[in-house]
């Protein structure tokens, strides 16, 4: 029978999806390998980062090329939305691209990557010197007690209110909700952080669980949300949900709708990052340019616990120019270039001693609430299987607020899917 | 006048060509056949080329890895290792929602977890393709037939028609998502406070609306199309013989577009099957708008594997649809006029 | 009165009605092609609106223009923080019509195959070709961009032209087979009858009979392709990628700031060709059976 011609190139696809899916997809094993592989590799290496709204990034790559004419820094800028820049970093470390030499890590992802075998340890010959950092960066750059990435900048959340309606900015969460009555005299929100079913509410959960004292995941990784203090944390933010302290429209807010609702004079209390400031005093259309204040969070007896955001700056394993690699990291977290995030970048640098620096201070206001509040802060769970976590909580956290579950259920269901999540499989 | 519609079958060809038959193969056909063949291969095998290497191969890749097990972690290293076989395992646990339990073996899966989603993802899907696809084809055939007029202005007119289509989906979408914000344009126009993406009916009507905003063009376009296949003396004489609007509407209109139709109707189907780009983009898939691609991406970022079972189930679901779709529901573009036809005259 | 007279009455009548029947039509017609423009158009004139707006007064809520600045079409343009929007946007065309002539080209070849030759398999082929659009794409990202990886494509145009075909494929051979089929094939035959070979019959008879379906495909394929974004995303470097992905890179100002007024004033940029691209194309989609071709 006469094979009809258009069947070979089906086959041929055929074979060669078996013989290429045959040869990718390595895993963890041979990562011992390949991290010792390349460190003493000098020459041109390529730095992946999300996009840079401040053009912060490029005059610092051209400081470092005039300097090591033999070791130029290529930048890669990826999209600017957080789960482009993880998936787009996803698939070139599995497909051990040798061109991501220096990776921006958001905070979260650390611990995914480095148990992914894809970050180099930075220990040994790849040591770095952290001992000026703040403590919860290097925390969160590190994973079961080795650091995997240089933290580069940090970020902690605000709670931003009113000045001309506030007295005195609150010390605990229960004081705040005492002023609820000179909202309700304005005809205006209490309170609103982010809800939507998104990573910020995972945040905003996670800051909820942890003021209270509570934690969503142990010291060995393992969830601990059947505790009282969690239970009590989640409480706060359905109960002023449910009395309408948190207006309804607050379950659909990101950090842009919080921040327009409060520029527009809508909220008495907001929590929201550090950006708010630079654009709520500066915007046309602001209504609170002259009123803004600005305090760390509120928790149940002082300060609150804020999440960690930041990027810390990773080397991949499948890097040729370590030695490079590693110069470039020490760039990346000296004082000089720390500094001129801060000022030209408005980016929290790491190194704490900057904190106190009068000229800074002058340049962000907010940086001494910021220390404060990053000094407090809590990471978000370290995990590597941190993308199935936060869907957990935030899947269990919407619903709860929005009173669709008990907040007993909401827990439990939580800790029931963290443990589903990291059995392996 | 006939009623049967489509070319006349022809006879024979005045010179060079393969015969074209209408009646049972007789023997010495074949090899008048075998040669239509190579007339065939040559002609298709550039497409089944381009299609074997972009889809055929990712498809076959996907179902291998389907059959592996996700990494799993070893707690003494911290690291990742690779899962081993997995069996029909990734199959079974998004068909009964099952999930790994903390002392091995499974467990239904908690509300929190992606494989508790799975039924009612499919659901979802099913909810916006037919809601959608029903009102593009409705909508879409009301404008084609008024593109199809002449009046002044109809060049804006189709012109104009285009343009939800043509904007790129990531604008249309940021464009709803402004719309339909809780302060924006969409509440302040009619004077609602409706949370939009807050809550399960205004969140999937949000979906809804602006999916076919932007893709009723597309129906149209291909109706339209079919619609300037029919002559107008077959309406002339309708006319003359006395029929009234909804009867030519009915009668030839129908019929005539029908090919251009169902083809229409069936790629808008397997689209709206795999929706993806607006349910993500307004709403994230929260407030159960979920899509199956849509699950597919948050599993992919949890575990390739089994994410490449959940696509391999989703394909067995859409072939099933155009199965029903080509087999029962008329959508038979390729109706053979030759050969194994249905008899006819 | 006469007969005559009478007669003449009804249909003075008779062509009154139907004067008014028409009359009444074409009210109808207009009043829905005022109500097809206003659904199709009004979202759209909210994102020009948006476009022209200073990005301080993005969620101001004015119907009409307000705070009208040029800003946001600059910051589209402005390559010094690495924007590559108007290379995006020629990328964009370079590829869309790419796709769509070579689309064209294969879907007219398979379209002939399958509505006029008759071989075995044929089921086969067309159930092949519809069974390439039945895979979520967003699956086939990861294996592709691997594949890509390994032959060293991410970053040429030919790994967004090739996939974009493949998706525009399925799609096209279906139109044209569809419309293929009801081609008045006798006149080709005519056509060989008075001397031409096959190819010449086809290019001269069939082709200008087929133009609406062409034009119509034409259409598709090239939107489809302008619109492709997950693929580009993955396959695609700062030199090729499309204006989706640009947009997606769009940012504002500040980190985590979405830039509205920025994305909207692209997508405005991005929308006006396509208009006029089918301005200019529009009599050849509508261009209608000549009569008496049939005959």
């Amino acid at each position: 029978m006469k094979t009809p011609k258009f069947l070979l190139p089906v086959a041929a696809a055929g074979v060669l999806a078996l013989s290429l899916s045959a040869c990718g997809g390595g895993g963890g094993a041979s990562a011992g390998a390949d991290a010792e592989k390349g460190l003493d590799g000098r020459g041109p290496i390529t730095y992946v980062q999300g996009k840079d709204n401040s053009n912060v990034v490029r005059p610092l790559i051209e400081k470092w090329n005039a300097a090591h004419p033999n070791e130029k820094v290529t930048f890669k800028e990826q999209t600017d939305q957080a789960d482009q820049q993880h998936d787009d970093l996803v698939q070139n470390f599995q497909a051990k691209n040798a061109n991501y030499d220096v990776v921006s890590v958001d905070v979260v992802w650390t611990a995914e990557f480095a148990a992914k075998g894809w970050l180099q340890p930075l220990k040994d010959k790849m040591a770095l010197d952290t001992s000026a950092m703040l403590k919860p960066t290097v925390d969160s750059a590190s994973y079961k007690g080795t650091l995997y990435a240089a933290p580069q900048n940090s970020d902690g959340g605000i709670l931003y209110y009113r000045k001309d309606l506030v007295p005195t900015a609150p010390k605990t969460w229960d004081e705040m909700m005492g002023m609820c009555s000179i909202a309700k005299e304005n005809n205006i929100g209490c309170f609103a952080g982010q809800y939507a079913k998104y990573e910020g509410l995972t945040v905003n959960a996670s800051e909820a669980i942890n003021s209270a004292g509570g934690a969503v995941l142990d010291a060995e990784g393992k969830p601990s949300l059947n505790t009282p203090e969690a239970k009590a944390g989640l409480e706060t933010l359905t109960k002023a949900y449910a009395d309408g302290s948190i207006p309804k429209e607050g379950i659909t807010f990101q950090e842009e709708q919080g921040r327009q609702a409060f520029q527009d004079g809508k909220l008495l209390f907001h929590r929201n990052w550090p950006y708010v400031y630079n654009l709520a005093t500066t915007e046309g259309s602001s209504k609170v340019k002259d009123v803004l204040g600005m305090t760390a969070l509120v928790g149940a007896d002082g300060p609150g616990a804020s999440t960690l955001g930041g990027h810390s700056a990773g080397m991949s394993v499948y890097s040729k120019n370590k030695a490079t690699a590693l110069d470039f990291l020490k760039f990346l977290t000296s004082e000089e270039t720390q500094k001129f995030y801060a000022t030209q970048g408005s980016l929290a640098p790491v190194l704490g001693a900057l904190y106190d620096d009068q000229e800074l201070v002058a340049k962000l206001p907010y940086l001494p609430v910021l220390k404060t509040s990053i000094e407090n802060a809590v990471p978000r769970p370290v995990t590597p299987f941190y993308p199935a976590v936060t869907k957990a909580i935030q899947e269990n956290a919407y619903a709860a607020i929005k009173g669709e579950k008990t907040v007993d259920a909401a827990l439990s269901d939580m800790q029931k899917s963290i443990e589903s999540a990291s059995a392996g499989q | 006048m006939a009623t049967e519609l489509g070319p006349t079958p022809v006879k024979e060809p005045a010179s060079g060509g393969a015969p074209i038959h209408h009646g049972p193969k007789g023997v010495g056909e074949d090899n008048a056949i075998a040669s239509q063949g190579k007339w065939a291969s040559w002609l298709l095998a550039p497409t089944i080329f381009a299609l074997a290497i972009v889809i055929v191969y990712p498809i076959i890749s996907a179902i291998v890895m389907s059959f592996q097990k996700d990494a799993g972690l070893d707690p003494a290293t911290g690291l990742f290792t690779e899962g081993g076989p997995a069996g029909f395992s990734n199959y079974t646990n998004w068909l009964f929602q099952q999930c790994a339990a903390p002392g091995g073996g499974t467990v239904a899966c908690p509300p929190g977890t992606l494989g508790s989603q799975f039924w009612s993802a499919t659901g979802t899907t099913f909810y916006f393709t037919i809601v959608t696809v029903t009102l593009e084809t409705i909508l879409g055939f009301w404008m084609a037939i008024i593109m199809a007029r002449t009046f002044r202005g109809r060049s804006l007119v189709r012109a104009a028609v285009l343009v939800p289509w043509a904007i790129p989906t990531a604008v249309t979408a940021q464009l709803w998502l402004f719309i339909f914000a809780f302060e924006g344009i969409g509440n302040k126009l009619f004077n609602t406070t409706i949370l939009w993406t807050g809550s399960e009916i205004p969140a999937r009507w949000a979906v809804i609306i602006a999916d076919t905003w932007k893709t009723t063009p597309f129906m149209a376009l291909l109706i339209l199309a079919g619609l300037q296949m029919i002559p107008a003396e077959v309406y002339e004489a309708a006319k003359v013989d006395g029929a009234s609007a909804w009867q030519r509407f009915r009668m030839i209109t129908l019929p005539l577009v029908k090919p251009a139709l169902m083809v229409a109707i069936l790629f808008r189907t397997l689209d709206a099957l795999r929706m993806f780009d607006l349910p993500y983009i307004l709403t994230e898939g929260s407030n159960n708008t979920t899509t199956l691609s849509i699950l597919v991406v948050n599993q992919i970022r949890q575990g390739f594997n089994s994410a490449a079972a959940l696509s391999t189930i989703t394909f067995i679901i859409i072939f099933i649809v155009a199965f029903i779709f080509v087999r029962f529901l008329g959508a038979n573009v390729v109706e053979q006029q030759t050969g194994a036809g249905k008899g006819k005259k | 009165m006469t007969a005559a007279t009478e007669l003449r009455a009804e249909q003075d009548r008779g062509r009154k009605a139907a004067q008014n029947r028409e009359k009444w039509a074409s009210v109808r017609t207009y009043v829905s092609a005022a109500v097809i423009l206003f659904w199709c158009l009004a979202p759209a004139y909210w994102m020009v609106v948006t476009a022209f707006r200073d990005v301080g007064y993005t969620y101001d809520t004015s119907l009409l223009p307000t705070h009208v600045t040029l800003d946001n079409f600059r910051t589209a343009f402005d390559t010094s923080f690495g924007n590559k929007f108007g290379q995006a946007l020629l990328n964009s065309v370079f590829i869309g019509v790419t796709v769509t002539l070579i689309s064209l080209v294969l879907g007219v070849f398979a379209a002939y195959a399958l509505a006029r030759l008759n071989f075995r398999f044929k089921y086969l082929v067309l159930g092949f070709i519809l069974g390439a659009s039945m895979f979520p794409g967003v699956a086939l990202i990861t294996p592709l961009f691997q594949l890509f990886t390994n032959i060293g494509w991410i970053g040429t145009y030919q790994a967004l032209i090739i996939p974009n075909i493949s998706f525009v494929l399925p799609l096209t051979v279906y139109t044209m087979t569809s419309f293929f089929r009801e081609m008045p094939w006798e006149l080709e035959e005519a056509a060989r009858v008075d001397g031409c070979t096959q190819g010449q019959a086809f290019r001269r008879v069939i082709m200008p009979l087929a133009a609406p379906a062409i034009f119509t495909t034409a259409i598709l394929a090239f939107i489809s392709s302008w619109n492709e974004f997950l693929i580009a995303s993955q396959l695609s470097n700062d030199q090729t990628q499309p204006v989706t992905v640009a947009i997606a890179n769009f940012a504002g100002a500040q980190p985590q700031q979405i830039p509205y007024t920025a994305i909207m004033a692209a997508g405005t940029i991005v929308t006006i060709p396509l208009v006029i691209l089918v301005l200019v194309f529009q009599r050849k989609i509508v261009a209608g059976l000549t009569a008496g071709a049939v005959k």
